[in-house]
């Protein structure tokens, strides 16, 4: 009993909390009232980076179908992260992105950033409503900061529906603006990482010879067209395509590629560069299938983009309610993609530097695959608690590129585990 | 001519586009299912966002379901 009354004053304070930001009073009707989604999740890679993200999510529907949806999103994150560097069968030391000190990494090891740490702050709006007959429009915008990393965007939606509200077509348009401002400036795209005493007088000079500005931007645009078709009493059908151009500056200032003599050691770090144009295309399938035993909700999706990047994605999901309101919902996700035009693991030293490069193995030739399982209930009044548990294995692959030297007896393409685990609780 | 012809074709197919679709679908009233919360195409959205995050900043692919840009300075 206590434990109800405190869960509706949580309600009614957020409830306030809301109305307070709007400039409304909190005069809630019995139709008109705030829906809350919260999640808490926890990311964890074996050795590597682990994140925690909490997110709540208010949804408000008004009598006139009016529906404003407004999210926060809070994570943080910690942990080492690949730099791009080749493992070596000796020990390595690279200098920090920020220039402040040095890390070392062991014999045999993928070399592994370990200063990542960050906080993100993720606020979140959309208003959807009819508009005329058969018309819904929607808008929204985005607002997301870190440390080091801003980005804002805002995006519209028209949809229209025919044949019974059987049919419907929609067409959308997204515009976002980042700016990346990483602690220790922008490195000079392909310069050489200076490696040495940080303590040294001169460091702090030759680290700055590297670096060419403080702060870099990207823009995006995004059109996103579908249809949506309802088959049958059992049967939902979408299909999107969606396109995308990204401009400005697509590099990762924390990446970096080794340079290799002909026996394969390392001789020198280069900062690496990517294209500041990137141009993709997504087709995207989704149907829902509600079957006596469950409900199968299955995905596929294809990207192809101007870095010569080509991914598939399936995604399966199935429901299975029980008699008390219970249900259980098995989850299978496979993913793989080609690498970037511009992807090599390392750069032979004798040979010309290209123009693009990158080791980073996330747009390298890469197979993923999730399994997981959710298990919900309902609380009474509404309310509904789930739990969510997945696996996540990444497989990088050498998209044909031939170790040499010592690069073949170290692990090259090391494979990653995650485990993703989330409580939900939904009042 | 040519151009009248293609214009044809396109009106026909468009035609037989729609009626096709008419076929497909129900009635208001056959809407037990599909009005299911869990018939919604994205049922669980914060599941979904939460993935959108990781994958975005895990694999080169964002979006499709919906809109992809912008993020984070994830790694």
């Amino acid at each position: 009993m206590q434990l109800k009354a405190k869960k509706t004053n949580l309600k009614a304070m957020l409830t306030t909390a809301s109305c307070a930001l709007l400039g409304s009073t909190a005069n809630v009707s019995a139709q008109e009232t705030w829906q809350f989604d919260t999640a808490i999740m926890h990311y964890a890679e074996v050795d590597r980076v682990s994140a925690t993200e909490a997110i709540i999510a208010g949804t408000k529907t008004f009598n006139n179908d009016e529906v404003l949806s407004l999210k926060l999103t809070i994570d943080a994150l910690t942990g080492a992260s690949p730099n791009g560097a080749t493992t070596q069968p000796t020990p390595q030391t690279f200098t920090r992105p920020s220039g402040n000190g040095q890390y070392n990494v062991k014999a045999g090891d993928t070399p592994l950033d370990d200063t990542f740490h960050d906080t993100r702050v993720q606020l979140t709006g959309q208003w959807t409503q009819p508009l005329l007959k058969d018309y819904t429009v929607s808008v929204g915008g985005n607002f997301s900061k870190e440390y080091d990393y801003m980005s804002a965007s805002l995006n519209g939606n028209v949809a229209r529906d025919f044949n019974k509200k059987n049919t419907t077509l929609s067409a959308g348009m997204a515009y976002a603006y980042d700016v990346i401002e990483p602690e220790g400036g922008i490195p000079k795209p392909l310069s050489e990482m200076v490696v040495g005493d940080s303590n040294d007088p001169n460091f702090n000079d030759d680290f700055n010879k590297t670096r060419i500005g403080s702060d870099e931007s990207k823009s995006t645009i995004d059109l996103l067209f579908g249809v949506t078709q309802v088959i049958n009493r059992q049967m939902i059908v979408q299909l999107n395509y969606s396109y995308s151009t990204v401009s400005g500056y697509m590099t990762d200032p924390f990446k970096i590629i080794s340079s290799v003599n002909n026996n394969g050691e390392s001789q020198a770090y280069l900062y690496e560069n990517r294209p500041d144009e990137r141009t993709k295309h997504a087709f995207f399938g989704q149907t829902k299938y509600h079957f006596d035993s469950g409900i199968l909700d299955a995905s596929y999706r294809y990207m192809t983009d101007d870095w010569q990047i080509d991914s598939h994605t399936f995604d399966f999901r199935y429901l299975i309610p029980f008699t008390n309101g219970h249900f259980i919902e098995p989850h299978f996700r496979m993913y793989t993609q080609s690498a970037a035009e511009f992807y090599q693991p390392f750069i032979a030293q004798d040979e010309a530097k290209p123009n693009f490069v990158s080791a980073d193995y996330r747009i390298g030739e890469l197979d993923t695959y999730t399994v997981g399982l959710k298990y919900g209930m309902p609380l009474g009044d509404g309310n509904n608690l789930s739990f969510r548990l997945e696996y996540y294995h990444q497989t990088p692959k050498d998209n044909g590129t031939q170790a040499i030297g010592v690069l073949k007896e170290v692990e090259l393409y090391e494979q990653v585990d995650a485990i993703i685990a989330q409580v939900t609780y939904s009042f | 001519m040519l151009i009248v012809n293609r214009y044809k074709v396109l009106v026909a197919l468009s035609v037989v586009g729609m009626s096709g679709c008419s076929s497909l679908g129900v009635e208001p009233w056959e809407r037990d299912l599909l009005a299911k919360k869990e018939m919604a195409l994205t049922s669980a959205p914060i599941d979904a966002s939460l993935d959108d995050h990781i994958y975005f900043s895990k694999e080169a692919t964002s979006g499709g379901r919906s809109f992809g840009g912008g993020g984070c300075g994830c790694n």
